[in-house]
Formats: C-alpha cells, sequence, structure tokens
C-alpha cells in the first residue's frame, strides 16, 4: 500500500526551483532516504510534505490526504522532526513531551503512559526531569523523536537527523531509529547527507541533486546498477549526480551559518 | 497560494485513533480554547523554571517611577487636576512596562523558528489562530507579572491605589488586553521582516512614539493638535485610559473603561485574525 505519493511536486522561490517535478511513491511500513548535498531541495520536499510550505505546482499526499486541502488532517498523523534543535532548552524533558501530548488532543488519561512509554523507547526515562538544556545532542535529538511519535503518526519525518553528532550518538540515535521500526511499523521519510547512514537505515532511497530526482531504489539495487560489486553509495551518488557529495558545496550562507549553529548547541 | 485554513476546527478527522466525528461548533470552540491554554502553559512553565528575567524586568519601571516620577512631581510642570504627578503616571508606566515587554515578543518567535519550535507546533494540528492567542496570553501572563511589580513600587511611593475586587479584575483585563494587542503586532511585525536585525530596529522605532504619542504620562489636553490625533488612534491611549480609572484612587477616566476595554478587545481580535494568516510564513 502506498501511504505517500508525490506527483510533479514543484516550488520555487522566486526565479529558482528548488524542488523540480518530484514524483515519489513510498510504500507504508518503509524507510526511504532522501539523499542529496545541501540545496539538492530535499528538506523543501519535508516542508511540503509536512504542510509547512504550499507547492507552487503539482500533488502530494499522505495516508491518501491532499497536503493541500486537508492540511489539518494530514497533521494528525503525520510526526516531524526539523533539521534545527527544536525542543525546547527551558524546559524539562518530560515537560517537552506533555506539551505535545495536549497539542495532539491526546485524552489526559492517556497522556502519561504514553510520555513514559515514549521516553523508555528512546533511552530518556532518567533524563526526563532535567531541563533539556542539560543535555547532550544525542539526547536532545533522541528527546525530539520522542515527541514526535507520541500520537502514534502513521509516517514519520525526520530532517537530517544526525547532523552535527559525533558518531557514537549518530550511533544511538540509528539504534532506536531501527527499534521504533520493529516496534512500530510507521513509515519513515528521512533526508540525509550521509551515504552510510543511507545505506545503513533505508529500505529505498531517492538521490536528489539541484531539486529534481536522478535515481530511486534500494541501496544494494542502485549499487549494482552502477555495475560495481564493491561499490558505495557514494559512488552511486557521485554517477547520478555527476558530482561528488564532498565536492558540491551547495546551500545558502544562512543555511550553513543554520547548520554550523546546529553543530555547536548540540556540542 | 496558502494552505487554506486559520482556526480550521478539528472536528474532521482521518486519523486512526479518533473516529470521524459530525462537526460541532461547540466542541471546536472548546479545543480552541484548550490549545490556546496549552501554548499559554508552556510560557508559565519555562517562567516557573526561570524566573530571573522578570526580575531584570523590574528595573526600568522602577527607574521611571523613582527618578521621572519623583523629579517631575516636585516640578509641577504637568496640568493633572487634583491628582498627584506620581498618581497620574503610575498606571502609564505600568502600561509601559506591558508595552515593552510585549512589543519585543516577535523575536522569540523569531528565535523558536530558527531552532526549528515554530515548525513544530505549526506540525501539530493546532489551529493557528490558536497559536498566535496563546502567544498574545503568554505575553499577558508576562505582563501581569510585572503589574505586581509595578503595584509594589506604586504603594511604596505612597500612590492611592484602589483594591476593590472589581476594579483589580478590570486592571488585569486591561492588561491582557493590551499585552495581546502589542504582542500580536509585534509577531505580525516578525512574521514579516523575518530576522532578528530588522526585528529589533523597528522594535525601536516603534516603541518610544507608541509611547510618547499616548497619555502615559501627560493629559493628552496638553498636546499640539496633530498629537492628538495621533494619541487618540493608538491604543495605547485606551489602555492608559482603562487603567487610570481603575488603578488609582481619583483617577479619571476620559472614555469611559468600559469603551476602552472593548477598543483595545477590537483591535486585538482584528489583529489575531491577521496574524493568523501570517504566521505560517515565518516558518517559509
Amino acid at each position: 500500500m502506498c501511504i505517500l505519493k508525490t506527483e510533479a511536486l514543484t516550488r520555487c522561490f522566486g526565479a529558482l526551483k528548488a524542488v523540480d517535478a518530484v514524483s515519489l511513491a513510498v510504500e507504508a511500513g518503509e524507510v526511504f532516504g532522501l539523499l542529496g548535498p545541501n540545496g539538492a531541495g530535499k528538506t523543501t520536499v519535508i516542508k511540503m510534505l509536512t504542510t509547512l510550505l504550499p507547492p507552487t505546482s503539482g500533488k502530494a499526499s499522505v495516508g491518501g490526504l491532499d497536503v493541500v486541502r486537508r492540511a489539518s488532517d494530514v497533521r494528525r498523523i503525520i510526526g516531524y522532526v526539523p533539521q534545527m534543535l527544536s525542543a525546547d532548552g527551558t524546559l524539562t524533558g518530560y515537560e517537552n513531551l506533555l506539551i505535545f501530548t495536549k497539542l495532539y488532543d491526546l485524552p489526559r488519561a492517556e497522556r502519561k503512559p504514553r510520555v513514559q512509554k515514549a521516553l523508555e523507547l528512546l533511552g530518556l526515562t532518567e533524563a526526563a526531569d532535567r531541563l533539556v538544556r542539560t543535555y547532550s545532542g544525542g539526547m536532545i535529538r533522541r528527546l525530539e523523536i520522542a515527541q514526535s511519535i507520541l500520537h502514534e503518526p502513521k509516517v514519520l519525518f525526520l530532517d537530517e537527523p544526525t547532523i552535527g553528532l559525533d558518531p557514537l550518538a549518530r550511533e544511538a540515535v540509528w539504534d532506536r531509529m531501527r527499534q521504533l521500526r520493529t516496534d512500530f511499523g510507521a513509515t519513515i521519510l528521512l533526508t540525509t547527507h550521509y551515504m552510510d547512514e543511507a545505506d545503513d537505515l533505508c529500505d529505498r532511497v531517492a538521490i536528489m541533486h539541484q531539486g529534481s530526482v536522478r535515481a530511486v531504489g534500494a541501496p544494494d539495487e542502485l549499487k549494482k546498477g552502477i555495475g560495481g560489486d564493491g561499490a558505495t553509495l557514494e559512488q552511486v551518488f557521485a554517477h547520478y549526480a555527476g558530482a561528488s557529495v564532498a565536492s558540491e558545496s551547495g546551500g545558502s550562507y544562512r543555511e550553513t551559518s543554520r547548520t554550523r549553529r546546529v553543530a555547536r548547541r548540540l556540542g | 497560494m496558502k494552505p487554506q485554513e486559520p482556526g480550521v476546527s478539528p472536528g474532521g478527522l482521518a486519523s486512526a485513533t479518533l473516529p470521524r466525528a459530525g462537526w460541532n461548533p461547540l466542541a471546536s470552540i472548546a479545543a480552541f480554547a484548550r490549545k490556546t491554554g496549552v501554548i499559554a502553559e508552556l510560557e508559565v512553565r519555562k517562567l516557573r523554571h526561570d524566573p530571573t528575567e522578570l526580575v531584570a524586568r523590574a528595573i526600568q519601571p522602577a527607574l521611571w517611577l523613582l527618578v521621572f516620577g519623583q523629579v517631575f512631581s516636585r516640578v509641577r510642570a504637568i496640568p493633572t487636576g487634583d491628582l498627584r504627578y506620581l498618581d497620574f503616571m503610575a498606571p502609564g508606566i505600568l502600561a509601559q512596562s506591558v508595552l515593552f515587554i510585549a512589543i519585543f515578543y516577535g523575536i522569540a518567535i523569531i528565535w523558536e523558528r530558527d531552532l526549528g519550535i515554530v515548525q513544530k507546533f505549526l506540525v501539530s494540528p493546532t489551529p493557528r489562530a490558536a497559536l498566535v492567542l496563546g502567544k498574545a496570553l503568554s505575553a499577558g501572563v508576562r505582563a501581569l507579572a510585572q503589574a505586581v511589580i509595578v503595584y509594589a513600587l506604586a504603594l511604596l511611593l505612597g500612590v492611592k491605589l484602589r483594591w476593590n475586587p472589581l476594579d483589580l479584575l478590570g486592571v488585569v483585563c486591561a492588561i491582557l488586553l493590551g499585552a495581546a494587542f502589542f504582542s500580536t503586532l509585534s509577531l505580525i511585525i516578525a512574521c514579516i521582516v523575518k530576522t532578528r536585525e530588522r526585528f529589533m530596529g523597528i522594535g525601536q522605532i516603534l516603541t518610544m512614539p507608541l509611547f510618547f504619542a499616548s497619555n502615559a504620562i501627560y493629559p493628552i489636553a496638553i498636546m499640539p493638535n496633530w498629537l492628538q490625533v495621533i494619541s487618540r488612534a493608538n491604543p495605547l491611549t485606551y489602555e492608559v485610559d482603562a487603567l487610570r480609572a481603575l488603578m488609582v484612587i481619583g483617577g479619571k477616566s476620559s472614555y469611559g473603561a468600559g469603551l476602552d476595554l472593548a477598543v483595545l478587545l477590537l483591535a486585538t481580535s482584528a489583529l489575531v485574525i491577521v496574524a493568523a494568516r501570517l504566521y505560517p510564513n515565518v516558518a517559509r
């Protein structure tokens, strides 16, 4: 069953086509990765799918609901972890979660158990009553994932979930995501520019470059597709995008400084 | 093109956990009020964890009352009728501190946008107008904390305050509405300018004219005509006017506290509607 679908989804900012006729279909239960360097249009796609940004043209639906016409219904069935660190540092972990159970209209009796379950699932039970500003970057990221699954969304959107994390924290976030998938069966759509992350976590990936999708498939298929047995996803990317991820600087000044700021906060 | 809805009812649900129900206006209003409350609750929780900001905010009204107020009381340059000048200006200074808290409130939205907090709220099924009104109410909560401080200072300086519960309730309403109006105005500016630097510039340009072109520290009657016109269009004037009647013994309202509050309510409602339309822009 196809739970997320886009048809020629396009978004322009002035003269710039940030997303150019992207058509994707994601199956229920799948972990789907959008791959590409900064500025490839991944975040813009996520923003349109999460109802934050109206498309310039084309269509998208989540759970069969159009993201423009049924925006408020779509919001009930999706979870979203933005690229930036969005947990509130001046509140405790517990409070961050409690507020969202209320915003998602969970019945009073269910709020506490859901919060407890999410804390447990993301390994934050011990830290629940501490202010979030005392958390490490990896913990904040895990808290945000906890925040996004309280209402048991059908589709979870993660925008660069491990950006700025050290390798250990990244590994911890990956572990939790794998667990989420098995425990929970949610569809996950994530963006990343770490090829190893995509290789490790995703059932299928779409390679994006300069706003359009250049290739879609399982990481292994894509590797075979370019002929190498020992090919890496890195090489696949270079093959389809005509550039390596590393050499592609992309991204505006604002975006770069924002990424740096996130990285600094994550310490 | 915009996603179509401020204030959409959460009645029609497609979620697996909630059965589809018929549209029920009462339930929608209750849900709207509840969500507004949740956003304000967030603010109260933050203040509880770190109340230092409230203390720092007390310095400015203290300076105005202690220095400016005391000096001008002696000069007797401003005709305030039977009212002592300090008693005349105390409601004005209260309104001023509410204004100062509220007018820079929008910067929090820019800050929260940069952190991704705004995006997360926008992705939740919360009506946009509830997000805006919740923020307005949050500013009101901070303003009330400020009011306690101004009352304490006024008491210390011998200002004759009214303690009638109905008057106090009126003061609370005037402060909440004043804070809601100016914080929503601030939010609208933030949604338009989108960066901290530009926002601070505009905030600073606005604050002093709003304050001086009002009846906060001198009566409108002594202003030149052109300034009188501006003052009468300034919502701060109505806030001060209501506070003057409700806060100090012998204070007189020019328009009637009821009319003042009605003007503020109307102006605030209009701004909330505009802000709810603009709010999603901040995340784009």
